[in-house]
């Protein structure tokens, strides 16, 4: 422990006061000065790194201080297109610095790590945010050279990008010893759609189709995070209603998504019942949601200044059928899946990661949760609904496969809880309004929504007209894709799926 | 677990009744299949699901014409780890650039007589990434295709009325 004690985010932003126009929570213009007396801060004091990215040739950083909750935008004008690293004291920087020059064309200063990134080369133009400069490109993407490893007796394994199951593709390099694996490496991208660039003078509308289709799982929680951001820069006002029936959908959302999550990390120790079981509750939750709001996965359904759809008393009543359904079947599967020692055996002591590691890359969701690390947006920073509802956020200290599913199995009881809360307290009213382009100073916006992965992150600059300048969604996986790879160090191959899916990270989320 | 199984075997099987094969579909397979690999695979099929950058969301309703609801076996359908045992590859996604070249190598690798079936709106055309950088505007541009199931993303009733023609085309 050092003595000395860091000064919070907010006495910070005392010192460093915000500049008009950003919302909801101030932007720190700073120079080259105050960034590097930044990053000199940031090796002691303990601020979550929530975001990095680039907006023409300034660079931003999201940041958040756990013990006092503050959030701030932090920016530099880049000076020849190069700005100092955050690297350095935030290795999670790292990746998305990576992919502020593959995308944006800015370098960042020692930065040890200067491979491309979401760039395999096979796009027509080259820095598509920045400069866009076209330039030949093949079928073939680039080679890219892998970390090193070196030693008697090793071999390689590379799998990916089609995997076997029917998943998203990514590539996995394994460097084993016999079965222990000694270090895996992921390589990211191939899903990549450039929809950052997509975005970029498009209307808000459009804008909010492609919010939803960043990562098909968690379509309502980015076109939550998309419309809490542009009603940020806008100053919108949404009707109470709509924020009720968006935490009613994002909800559902989770449940559905542990359901199946909890269940196929029990397949993959080839405890099928849990899996078939699991996977007839997670189509229940599908057919109401689809039944009450017209989506199987609700998608569309949250959209700038409210929601498209609206819930009668037949979809309430529906709704707590369905909760009532559920509670009792889930129970008997928890009680299966504690009282099976073979999954436990499997399970526990399993693809760990330390607390530390949690907090310094900031990772999210049951990643974060299962590892001691009380983070969940809809608690702090917050947002409506959820200050008006009772619910709490679990969180386990062990870190391994077995802490993250009971993360999972506690949340969907939480979930469970907060549908009756939602349906019994919902007010009255209008469940849309206009989106007004403010005419003051005020236009970019940012918003921080917790997804049942984890926090997903938007930050945007409206134009005058309405359109969109710039946007740029942060996937929570982002600081959960360099865990597992931590995670399975020492672990046989066999473990990895069992891993892999505790972890279950986005690809087309991560890539955008 | 005995409680669950007891109660299994007392309660009727959540399994919902087979969907009749999409007729638009059937139609648009029977100008482009063969009598002969039709006669050669009998009532069977072997799937390669393949996603070339989709959202996922195709995923999530490709993975539940497997749960017990939709239970797409009894039909003799399955998806299978790799294209070497495959007849059809199911694709989905607008196919990114940076995909591109697997999904090539992916079909090369599937033995004939072979089917490409694109699921979902990107799949077909790129949908709402058309035009982007970074995709290429749908399957048919990289590897060519026999059927389209449209919907973003099909529901699982969809899907499987939909592989149901492609089953009857070419049993």
């Amino acid at each position: 422990m050092t003595a000395a004690r860091h000064p919070t985010l907010s006495e910070y932003l005392k010192h460093n006061p915000g500049t008009e126009g950003h919302g909801p929570w101030p932007r720190v213009r700073l120079v080259t000065d105050t960034w590097m007396a930044l990053i000199n801060r940031l090796a002691t004091a303990p601020w979550d790194l929530l975001a990095e990215w680039a907006d023409g040739d300034t660079v931003l950083a999201a940041v958040h201080d756990g013990t006092d909750g503050a959030v701030a935008v932090l920016s530099l004008t880049s000076q020849g297109g190069r700005f100092p690293s955050l690297s350095g004291s935030w290795p999670s920087a790292i990746r998305l610095e990576r992919t502020i020059t593959d995308l944006s064309g800015l370098t960042a200063e020692a930065l040890g790590d200067t491979r491309r990134w979401l760039d395999h080369g096979t796009w027509p133009v080259a820095q598509p945010l920045g400069a866009a400069t076209a330039r030949p490109c093949g079928l073939l993407p680039l080679p890219y050279t892998f970390l090193p490893v070196e030693g008697e007796g090793l071999h390689q394994i590379p799998v990916g990008p089609v995997h076997a199951g029917i998943i998203e593709p990514g590539h996995f390099r394994f460097t084993c010893f016999g079965e222990a694996v000694v270090r895996l490496e992921d390589r990211l991208g191939y899903t990549h759609k450039g929809i950052e660039a997509l975005m970029t003078g498009a209307d808000v509308d459009r804008a909010a189709r492609l919010a939803g289709r960043v990562s098909g799982d968690s379509t309502v929680a980015y076109a939550l995070a998309f419309a809490r951001a542009v009603e940020a820069a806008s100053g919108t006002v949404v009707p109470a209603r709509a924020h009720w029936l968006r935490a009613l959908m994002a909800e559902l959302e989770r449940i559905a998504n542990h359901l199946g999550d909890i269940g196929a990390v029990c397949n993959d120790v080839a405890f099928a019942v849990m899996y078939a079981h699991c996977g007839v509750l997670r189509e229940r939750v599908l057919q109401a949601a689809g039944a009450c709001f017209g989506h199987r996965l609700m998608m569309d359904r949250v959209v700038p200044g409210g929601v498209t759809c609206d819930l009668d008393a037949a979809g309430g009543r529906r709704l707590f059928a369905l909760v009532k359904e559920l509670r009792p079947r889930f129970e008997e599967l928890v009680d299966l899946y504690d009282g099976t020692p073979s999954l436990q055996s499997r399970m526990l002591n399993t693809g760990t990661i330390r607390p530390e590691l949690v907090r310094q890359w900031a990772a999210g969701g049951f990643v974060g949760r299962a590892a001691g690390r009380d983070f969940d947006a809809r608690r702090s920073p917050g947002y409506e609904p959820y200050p008006q509802l009772e619910f709490t956020v679990p969180v386990r200290e062990e870190g391994d496969v077995n802490a993250r599913v009971m993360i999972r199995i506690l949340e969907v009881r939480e979930s469970l809880n907060l549908i009756e809360q939602l349906i019994r307290g919902m007010p009255a009213g209008p469940v849309r309004g206009p989106v007004t382009v403010a005419d003051d100073q005020r236009h970019e916006g940012m918003s921080v929504v917790e997804g049942f992965r984890g926090d997903v992150l938007v930050w945007l600059r409206l134009r005058p007209d309405g359109t969109i300048g710039r946007c740029h969604l942060r996937d929570p996986s982002w600081f959960q894709w360099p865990l597992l790879m931590v995670a399975i160090d020492g672990c046989v191959v066999a473990d990895f799926p069992l891993c892999n899916k505790s972890f279950n990270c986005s690809y087309s989320g991560h890539d955008v | 677990m005995l409680k669950l199984l007891l109660k299994s075997l007392l309660t009727r099987p959540p399994t919902v009744r087979a969907p009749a094969a999409d007729p638009g579909a059937l139609e648009a397979l029977g100008r482009r299949l063969e009598a002969r690999s039709r006669a050669r695979l009998g009532r069977s099929l072997a799937i390669r699901e393949v996603d070339a950058g989709s959202c996922n969301g195709c995923e999530l309703e490709v993975h539940a014409l497997n749960n017990a609801v939709y239970d797409l076996e009894r039909f003799g359908i399955r998806f299978v780890a790799s294209p070497r045992h495959a007849d059809v590859l199911l694709v989905t996604g607008p196919v990114t650039t940076n995909m591109r070249e697997a999904l090539k190598r992916t079909y090369d690798a599937t033995p004939d007589p072979k089917w490409v079936v694109a699921v979902g709106d990107c799949a077909a055309d790129g949908g709402v990434f058309r035009g982007s950088y970074a995709v290429t505007d749908g399957v048919a541009n990289t590897v060519p295709v026999d059927l389209y199931l449209r919907g973003c993303p099909p529901t699982p009733e969809q899907l499987l009325s939909g592989l149901l023609a492609l089953l009857d085309s070419v049993a």
